[in-house]
């Protein structure tokens, strides 16, 4: 990955960041679109939990990786701190790939 | 940075270090799988730095890792991140400083710290909130970076470790609090659901952005009920 594209990357993301502490003054946001945001905000991080959990590339990842996801899913419902969740989930991926599931 | 201590209180300081704790391991598998793939260190080292986004950053290296240009690299990396756009709207109230402040601080908008502002309604805790995350998050995550960027050689095989498990575990960590109001639930699932679904389908980043139409589920059942 070169430097160049590295930067485009950059700025494109600083550009998304910055575009609603600067409109701010000039822009109001209704109540009804803030609730709106905060679920798609949801909506989105969910939506990159699954895919990054289920898909490599364009296919199925195999089940060692959702099964470690799954784990973590399971204690974040449960309110476990979360080092424990993250740790959990490789552990549980390595531990089903070490006995050759993929 | 003292007031800023002062008016967070002790479960968010915690919570914001356990945070803090398991974004670093997996900062640390970032870093790891990059170079492991084959890439130089500086390569996810300066991306942790000047791209500041886990998500569009796994993603990226996704696409480079398996073969694709640097062109599609960066346009899934930034079709990511404009939920970030959404972001910067959704916490601009703590960004109300001068003109340096609000600059510097739209560099720390990110998942985890507005997961940690929107616990809050007044603004002093808001504002404790988000730059308390922000700034030590940004510490956090760029030195577990190069700690698994020094690492990934010495480990040659990251999938063996279970690394690639670690970023969907802390991002779902962080969003299952709103997940117990059902109408976000329902608009969360279908959109993933559909995700998944267009996957095949789709090129890299797109299907994320397909799962905002999720939104409208919760008021068509609405309707129909």
């Amino acid at each position: 990955m070169p430097l160049l594209a590295i930067l485009v990357l950059a700025a494109g993301t600083y550009a998304f960041r910055v575009a609603g502490p600067l409109a701010r003054d000039r822009l109001h946001i209704p109540d009804g679109l803030e609730r709106l945001l905060t679920a798609a905000t949801a909506v989105l991080l969910i939506a990159l939990v699954a895919t990054s959990a289920l898909i490599e590339g364009h296919g199925f990842a195999g089940w060692a990786r959702p099964a470690g996801v799954a784990v973590a899913a399971v204690l974040a419902v449960r309110r476990a701190a979360f080092p424990l969740v993250v740790v959990a989930a490789a552990a549980t991926t390595a531990a089903l790939r070490a006995c050759g599931v993929a | 940075m003292r007031s800023l201590w002062r008016t967070s209180d002790r479960g968010t300081l915690r919570d914001i270090a356990l945070v803090c704790l398991a974004d670093a391991l997996v900062g640390a598998s970032f870093g790891a799988i990059a170079v492991a793939g084959g890439l130089p260190a500086w390569v996810p080292i300066s991306m942790s730095v000047l791209v500041f986004a886990g998500g569009a950053q796994f993603a990226a290296l996704a696409v480079v890792l398996s073969g694709g240009g640097a062109l599609a690299a960066v346009a899934t990396g930034l079709v990511l991140n404009s939920r970030l756009l959404l972001f910067g709207f959704a916490v601009s109230d703590v960004l109300d400083g001068r003109r340096r402040t609000r600059l510097l601080g739209a560099h720390l908008v990110m998942d985890e710290a507005l997961a940690f502002t929107m616990r809050h309604q007044d603004r002093a805790r808001r504002r404790a909130a988000f730059w308390t995350c922000g700034i030590a998050l940004f510490a956090c995550w760029n030195i577990s970076v190069v700690l698994g960027a020094m690492a990934g050689e010495a480990i040659g095989d990251t999938d063996a470790l279970g690394l690639d498990a670690a970023f969907p575990a802390v991002l779902l960590a962080l969003v299952v609090p709103a997940l117990r109001d059902p109408r976000t639930r329902t608009a969360a699932l279908t959109g993933a659901a559909i995700a998944v679904a267009a996957t095949p389908f789709l090129p890299p980043g797109l299907p994320v952005l397909l799962a905002l139409t999720g939104l409208v589920v919760p008021h068509l059942l609405r309707k129909t009920a």
